[in-house]
């Protein structure tokens, strides 16, 4: 019954988009700052207003019956006011301004905290509510302030995924009518991969001799530009003389004792979901016990490092994998 | 796709309601019981209150729904309660009554914002209903203010307030219904009203004080005391001297020995011979009786009313709603020159064996003047000028033989004692005599230009059959008091009590403040379909018929969609003192010829306004230099300088460019 009755509205409103362009104006991506006007804002009765409606007209019908001025003048007064509250919810929503929207980060099927930069305007913003994807947060915003509305975004995949239409809606004051605008920020979140759940650990960096080898002590490495404050004895003298500037002897830092090479090449025997599940898995362990990593992928390659900062450049590097 | 059914599944797991509205929608409901406490009986009145209180205390200390098998009972008692005291559950009252309580006993099972809304929405309900009993300017007014708890509850169901203190939630609403008002007054006149309802309107089962069809003894003493107007009268011309100011209600023919009453009258009124008359309207308020009072002597009678034989109207159903009519009267007349037989031996009928002392001092007049009917009148008049009667409303009681006992023992009393004694001693005396009631006097309220007739102005006199001068009024009571009929009953009363002449001014205020009492009855009250066809009469529209008043009701609520959406799409444009400041700068070059163009900036475009002005160069040098500075130099322009600055662009005045 319920599915019938789903299947239905998305029925009707694929049809209303199709013929009615007002409704379909908004609803393609644009780009951010959004600001809430007349032509985006839609009004109509909520249930309890429809409902509340009939009770009026019976309470006219009363009134008119007995011929009873008094009572149909309260009726009339409490028509008007609910009349009026229709205003009311309009000038909540309009000027409403999005101005930005800030990513947070999340793991495909996690939701992703999302936060919107509302700005108020010139007036007190009371029970808005904000609805992405069947989810529903109220907040209020005072006069000439901007708030950070954070609402969970549900994910799915890793990679790019664009936001989807955000409603922002309203029933203030009475809860008589309801007033809605569609937003569709052009804007896409990366969601990072999910790691696998169990596996191997990484190759031990001891087992690998002749890289540890290669990359020990102070060799020679390249030949840079002079920077203020280089030593004196580091200056390439010879090389100067053939070059305009002065050039500097570069010497490879002694590596930390343990590290985590992580390298795409390695996994060959996996397909490459696997491989960035995989990856992504030891990402976090060594996030996790502060194991300095280096990521090479095909395309990109991340020199060693550790930290939050660190961690969320790989896991973005696998999260925009083909 | 999910989305309804999604929306569905929240409705089911809706959050529990707050503190906040759950108090506003106590206060709402007590406000509705106390508007209706008045009609409710006390012992309904005060159970409900003690369930409202202790609801709101059970949930105060943990919320929760009453459990079933409290709820049950307390329906079916309720419903029970109702029957038994109004023997039905229709009707104005009883389901007045059963609303009151069920609102009480929803608050009970009120856990939900759902359950609130339902129970909102029937307060309001039960609000209107508090006003079919009383249609009062006050009770209007105070019930429009019950308004206020029920939309305030409304707006504290919405999520996502910032925290407002009770006594500020209650503010809003007051301003939504006072930007509503103007909207509610238009639809108020413009609302075809209906002819006749649509379904039947089961009279009011309300006992109001009032005249009555018949007069025994003691009858008066509730209405002359009660304060209450009865009807307003305003007058063509002139109004009548106050000696004149006598409204006929009900004649009275048959005396039992102790009330007097009426008898069937025909449609057939008796001829009667005036000279001038005098043209006024009434306003009668609601009296559960069909007797309209009229003006002594009334010539006709208005629509859906009979003029009777004794020349007394009667409306075709009971006034149940104030009811305003248009009369003319004759002052001096002539009524009824020949009696015919029937009528006088009705107008001469005594009970046997009745007042025997009465009837010895009349047969005793009427061998002294002897057939000079006149003369008996004046001696009657004398006899209570002048025999030690006084006028009081606490008269001491009369025994079987009434009129004797008040004639030669008592000595006191008030106007229906006079006037039964007065009609009773004309009748033994031979001469043809009847009761008159109705109310004499009133006061003249000079602002509204109207007479003001109280209850308490409620008064009874007789009317004697002269040979060739007709029906003629006597007024015994004011031969005993004159003050009676010039100053009202409660002063005849009190002449010579001093604690009356303290709340002078306060009957003297109320009186004036009737005026408005009077507007209210008859502009909004009195405003039905008759006066709604006249509305357009200024405008040269003789009938504004249904149709007209609906196309005129859709046009003036675009205009107020007009007035309403101006209101909504408007935008205060520009927060930022500093640009406003600028902006008027840049109005005021423009007028003088140097407009910014969009591809300046306010430095670039203020030298180049100092070029084209060289004669205020230097003030447009200094005011760029101070928004540049006010602009950039600070986070938020510092409010001194500021200040300065906007001063200094009010006071520039640019002097046209010369080219």
């Amino acid at each position: 019954m319920a599915m019938a009755v789903a299947e239905t509205y998305r029925r009707v409103q694929q049809w209303a988009e199709r013929r009615l362009p007002a409704l379909t104006r908004y609803r393609r991506p644009e780009s951010l700052p959004i600001e809430l006007h007349r032509r985006r804002i839609y009004i109509v009765p909520s249930g309890f207003g429809a409902a509340f409606g009939v009770l009026l007209l019976i309470m006219l019908a009363g009134a008119l019956n007995y011929a009873n001025n008094a009572a149909l003048l309260l009726t009339c007064l409490l028509a008007a006011a609910c009349v009026s509250s229709m205003l009311v919810a309009f000038r909540t929503l309009d000027g409403l301004r999005l101005s930005a929207i800030q990513a947070g980060h999340a793991i495909a099927g996690e939701p992703l905290a999302l936060q919107l930069h509302v700005e108020a305007g010139v007036r007190l913003r009371q029970a808005i509510r904000v609805e992405l994807d069947s989810q529903t947060h109220a907040f209020a915003i005072p006069a000439h302030e901007t708030l950070a509305v954070e609402v969970p975004l549900p994910t799915e995949h890793r990679g790019w995924q664009p936001l989807p239409r955000i409603q922002l809606w309203t029933s203030w004051p009475l809860g008589l009518f309801r007033a809605w605008s569609w937003l569709y920020p052009e804007m896409s979140v990366l969601v990072w991969p999910r790691p696998e759940a169990a596996g191997p650990p990484p190759r031990s960096p001891t087992d690998d001799p002749i890289h540890q080898r290669l990359h020990h002590g102070d060799d020679l490495a390249a030949l840079r530009d002079y920077r203020a404050g280089d030593p004196q004895r580091r200056i390439a003298w010879k090389a100067s003389a053939r070059h305009e500037g002065l050039l500097v002897k570069d010497f490879e830092q002694p590596r930390p004792r343990l590290e985590w090479r992580l390298d795409w090449r390695d996994l060959r025997h996996l397909d490459s979901e696997s491989r960035i599940a995989r990856l992504a898995r030891w990402l976090g362990e060594a996030e996790a016990r502060g194991v300095p990593s280096s990521l090479w992928l095909p395309g990109e390659e991340i020199a060693h490092g550790a930290g939050p900062a660190h961690y969320a450049r790989c896991m973005n590097a696998l999260a925009k994998l083909p | 796709m999910s989305s309804i059914v999604s929306r569905l599944r929240r409705k089911r797991e809706e959050a529990p309601l707050e503190a906040r509205p759950f108090d506003l929608l106590c206060l709402t409901a007590a406000v509705v019981l106390v508007l209706h406490a008045m009609q409710l009986p006390p012992w309904l009145d005060a159970p409900l209150a003690v369930v409202l209180a202790l609801r709101w205390w059970q949930r105060r200390r943990k919320p929760g729904r009453a459990p079933v098998y409290l709820k049950l009972p307390l329906v079916v008692l309720l419903a029970a309660t109702v029957i038994f005291h109004y023997g039905n559950i229709f009707g104005r009252e009883p389901g007045s009554a059963l609303a009151v309580g069920l609102l009480v006993l929803k608050l009970l099972e009120t856990e939900t914002p759902r359950d609130a809304k339902v129970a909102v929405a029937f307060a309001c309900f039960t609000l209107m209903a508090a006003l079919l009993s009383d249609q009062g300017m006050v009770a209007t007014f105070v019930v429009s203010l019950g308004l206020l708890p029920a939309v305030a509850s409304m707006r504290a169901l919405q999520p996502a307030r910032l925290p407002t203190s009770l006594r500020r939630e209650l503010l809003p609403a007051f301003g939504l219904l006072l930007a509503a008002l103007p909207l509610s007054l238009l639809a108020f006149v413009l609302v075809p009203r209906l002819d006749s309802p649509l379904w039947g309107a089961p009279p009011s089962g309300q006992a109001r004080t009032g005249l009555s069809e018949g007069m025994s003894p003691g009858d008066f003493v509730d209405l002359l005391t009660d304060n209450h107007p009865a009807l307003r009268a305003s007058f063509d011309s002139e109004p009548p001297a106050p000696a004149q100011r006598y409204f006929r209600a009900y004649v009275m023919w048959h005396y039992d020995g102790r009330r007097w009453s009426t008898l069937p009258t025909g449609r057939q009124p008796v001829p009667v011979e005036y000279r001038d008359s005098i043209g006024y309207r009434i306003s009668l308020e609601p009296t559960n009786q069909r007797i309209l009072p009229a003006l002594d002597v009334p010539l006709s009678a208005p629509g859906n009313a009979i003029l009777g034989t004794d020349r007394a109207i009667t409306s075709t159903k009971p006034v149940q709603d104030p009811l305003t009519y248009e009369l003319r009267s004759a002052l001096s007349y002539r009524l009824q020159p020949e009696l015919d037989e029937s009528s006088r031996r009705r107008a001469l009928q005594l009970p046997a064996e009745f007042n025997p002392r009465t009837l010895e001092l009349a047969g005793q007049w009427r061998r002294t003047f002897a057939g000079r009917d006149d003369l008996i009148v004046k001696a009657a008049l004398a006899l209570f000028h002048e025999g030690g009667f006084s006028y009081t409303l606490a008269p001491a009681p009369l025994g079987r033989d009434a009129v004797d006992d008040f004639l030669f023992s008592t000595h006191e009393g008030f106007c229906e004692h006079y006037a039964s004694a007065f009609t009773v001693l004309m009748r033994a005396a031979g001469v043809p005599a009847r009761v008159v009631t109705g109310y004499q006097g009133g006061y003249w309220n000079k602002l509204g230009q109207y007479l003001l007739v109280r209850q308490s102005d409620a008064h009874a006199w007789s009317e004697v059959w002269l040979d060739g001068r007709g029906w003629i009024r006597v007024d015994p009571t004011a031969a005993v008091r004159p003050e009676r009929v010039s100053l009202g009953a409660a002063a005849a009363a009190a002449a010579g009590q001093s604690e009356w002449q303290g709340i002078a001014w306060l009957r003297e205020m109320r009186n004036r403040w009737d005026v408005v009492n009077r507007w209210w009855n008859e502009g909004v009250i009195g405003f039905d379909a008759l006066r709604q066809r006249g509305l357009l009469t200024p405008f040269g529209v003789r009938n504004t018929d249904t149709t007209t008043l609906s196309v005129l009701l859709a046009a003036s609520s675009v205009a107020f969609a007009v007035i309403g959406l101006i209101w909504a799409l408007w935008r205060r444009r520009d927060e930022d003192p500093l640009r406003a400041a600028l902006r008027t700068l840049e109005r005021r070059l423009a007028k003088a010829g140097v407009a910014r163009r969009s591809s300046e900036g306010p430095q670039h475009y203020l030298q180049r306004a100092a070029r084209a002005l060289p004669g205020q160069r230097e003030q447009l040098d200094q005011l760029m230099r101070s928004y540049l500075d006010l602009r950039y130099a600070h986070q938020t322009p510092p409010p001194e300088p500021l200040r300065r600055f906007r001063r200094a662009v009010r006071d520039f005045r640019p002097r046209h460019v010369v080219k």
